[in-house]
């Protein structure tokens, strides 16, 4: 199969993801109890005033006319106005959405930089003081919540030793801690697929094949194994940065940043249906479109894909 | 081809972290001389490949010493060793593993070449004479590992080997992975290549049947020691040691049969 063709079907599988999770989200808020229009109306408003409500936002046609018209908008990347702010719900997505990509960006770059080459590392010498490093640090990652060493950095760097602004996201000073917080715990997860991948290509007879011929170490270690090592890890650090943006909405929490997780946060609160559903829908295609990146890499840099 | 009192001993960690040693290979001495085929057999997990690993020093052995054509490997700085070792290749057991997946069959066969400083008409040249040599068409060439059959990467294994012109060969259960119509083609293509490129052979196997088939002299492997050791027509004629009666006598029809 040649690239495009791969890429065809891939873009098809995307737009399908989408479609499933808008809809999953349609019904799922409309499933569970609370009605907007009351919300908004306030508790002294009159059956009138409900309806009236009711009426401008549409929720007093059937449910399957509602369904059409919102995938219809989603098509458009059209998510409707914001029930409380009635401001156009893209606008507010992607007003908030280059802060939380940053942070995203910021934590997988912190992540990548501690995983692959501690992984390596420990893979290349296993029992060396490396992969005790590696052993601990992962055990770490797994094992604190990223809520928790945010609030701990915070406390050490922003209040005891004052080096990084306690909130704001100003300046990229800012946004150090979070992405850390946010990129340690992601790294602990690629480190180990990192170590497991590259040991287990170290372990196979081309290395020894390789060996034979008289190539060195060096190239024997990261001309033939590493490269194979690290066609598996792509597709792992394509699924951590699509729960880096998800993980970005608590820690945005901690650090008090303006980005989407607060921005969604509310809407939840305020029951603000179309900012909710525009939320999870952006999110949704985020993701895919970074897995989609991920899977076009891997077969560029992997022949064996293409053709099966 | 000599070894003296090869000792091989894995090193392990248990859960706590203490040290502990399995003697894989256990005081072995053979000697292999120049144009023959040496048979080494025994069952699964008896220190074969161990064994092969410590004499190409691709995991040099705890103690004892192996002689190449009169030189201890064991004294060699890397750089030297690595050109003696050139002279000896393996062949292994699963060619999947065995090819780098990411490589095309030129730049596998090339890449020794390379490092040896051979420039690209000559280079070019030799894969052709090879991969036609083994029965691949060389218009294959650019072709990645996984489009070729388990036989076929059997064969571009031997070629990748014989790019380094070597005198003395490990064949590590080359068939064990193949179907027996598969086999019979490889035995062949591997001793018409022994015949015209006059290779020294250690034939690594646990098919005793097969091994009589080829091999002047058996070895019989077993928990890491040579248990006995005989030209081919005397051991099957008169077996010393119990394990090899029960290797013989687990042949169906007798060995002989291939």
């Amino acid at each position: 199969m040649d690239l495009a063709r791969f890429i065809a079907k891939r873009l098809l599988r995307l737009v399908l993801t989408v479609l499933l999770i808008s809809t999953i989200v349609f019904f799922v808020i409309r499933v569970i109890p609370g009605d907007p229009a009351l919300l908004i109306a306030g508790i002294d408003a009159t059956p009138s005033d409900i309806a009236a409500i009711r009426a401008k936002l549409g929720t007093d046609r059937p449910l399957s006319a509602q369904y059409f018209d919102f995938l219809w908008k989603v098509a458009h990347l059209d998510f409707g106005n914001s029930m409380i702010s009635e401001e156009p719900v893209t606008a507010l997505i992607l007003q908030r959405f280059p802060l939380t990509l940053a942070l995203a960006v910021l934590g997988m770059v912190i992540g990548t930089v501690i995983a692959i080459p501690i992984g390596i590392l420990s893979a290349v010498k296993p029992w060396s003081a490396w992969d005790y490093v590696g052993l601990v640090m992962s055990q770490l990652g797994m094992a604190i919540p990223s809520f928790w060493l945010g609030i701990f950095l915070l406390l050490v760097f922003a209040v005891k030793i004052p080096i990084f602004p306690l909130f704001g996201a100003e300046t990229l000073a800012s946004l150090v801690l979070p992405a850390f917080s946010l990129g340690f715990a992601r790294a602990a997860i690629l480190l180990r697929h990192t170590r497991a991948s590259m040991s287990e290509e170290l372990s196979k007879e081309y290395i020894i094949a390789a060996k034979a011929k008289g190539l060195t170490d060096r190239m024997i270690k990261y001309k033939h194994a590493l490269k194979n090592a690290l066609l598996p890890i792509i597709t792992v650090a394509g699924i951590e940065f699509g729960y880096m943006l998800g993980g970005a909405i608590i820690i945005e929490q901690v650090f008090s940043l303006p980005g989407l997780g607060r921005l969604f946060l509310y809407a939840i609160y305020q029951r603000d249906f179309p900012l909710i559903q525009g939320g999870v829908v952006f999110i949704a295609i985020v993701f895919s479109l970074v897995n989609f990146a991920a899977d076009v890499l891997y077969s560029v840099v992997n022949p064996k894909i293409r053709l099966e | 081809m000599q070894c003296r009192n090869i000792v091989k001993i894995h090193r392990g960690r248990g859960v706590e972290g203490e040290r502990h040693g399995f003697r894989a290979v256990d005081n072995v001495s053979i000697e292999i001389e120049r144009g023959r085929i040496f048979g080494l057999v025994g069952e699964s997990g008896c220190g074969k490949t161990t064994l092969a690993r410590a004499i190409l020093y691709l995991d040099p052995p705890t103690s004892g010493s192996v002689l190449f054509d009169g030189v201890e490997l064991g004294s060699l700085k890397p750089p030297m060793l690595r050109k003696y070792r050139k002279r000896m290749q393996i062949i292994f057991q699963d060619p999947h593993s065995a090819l780098d997946p990411r490589m095309t069959v030129y730049d596998s066969l090339s890449e020794g070449l390379i490092n040896i400083g051979v420039d690209k008409a000559r280079r070019d040249k030799k894969i052709r004479e090879l991969l036609d040599r083994v029965g691949i068409s060389s218009t294959y060439s650019r072709r990645f590992p996984h489009e070729f059959s388990t036989g076929q990467r059997q064969r571009i294994v031997i070629a990748r080997a014989l790019t380094m012109d070597p005198e003395f060969l490990i064949l590590d259960e080359p068939v064990s992975n193949l179907d027996v119509s598969i086999q019979a083609q490889i035995i062949n293509l591997l001793m018409d290549l022994k015949k015209d490129l006059n290779l020294t052979y250690l034939f690594i196997s646990h098919d005793l049947n097969l091994v009589s088939y080829m091999c002047d002299v058996v070895a019989v492997m077993f928990g890491g020691r040579i248990v006995e050791q005989a030209p081919t027509e005397a051991l099957l004629a008169h077996p010393g040691h119990p394990y090899t009666r029960r290797l013989l006598a687990s042949i169906p029809g007798g060995a002989g049969r291939f």
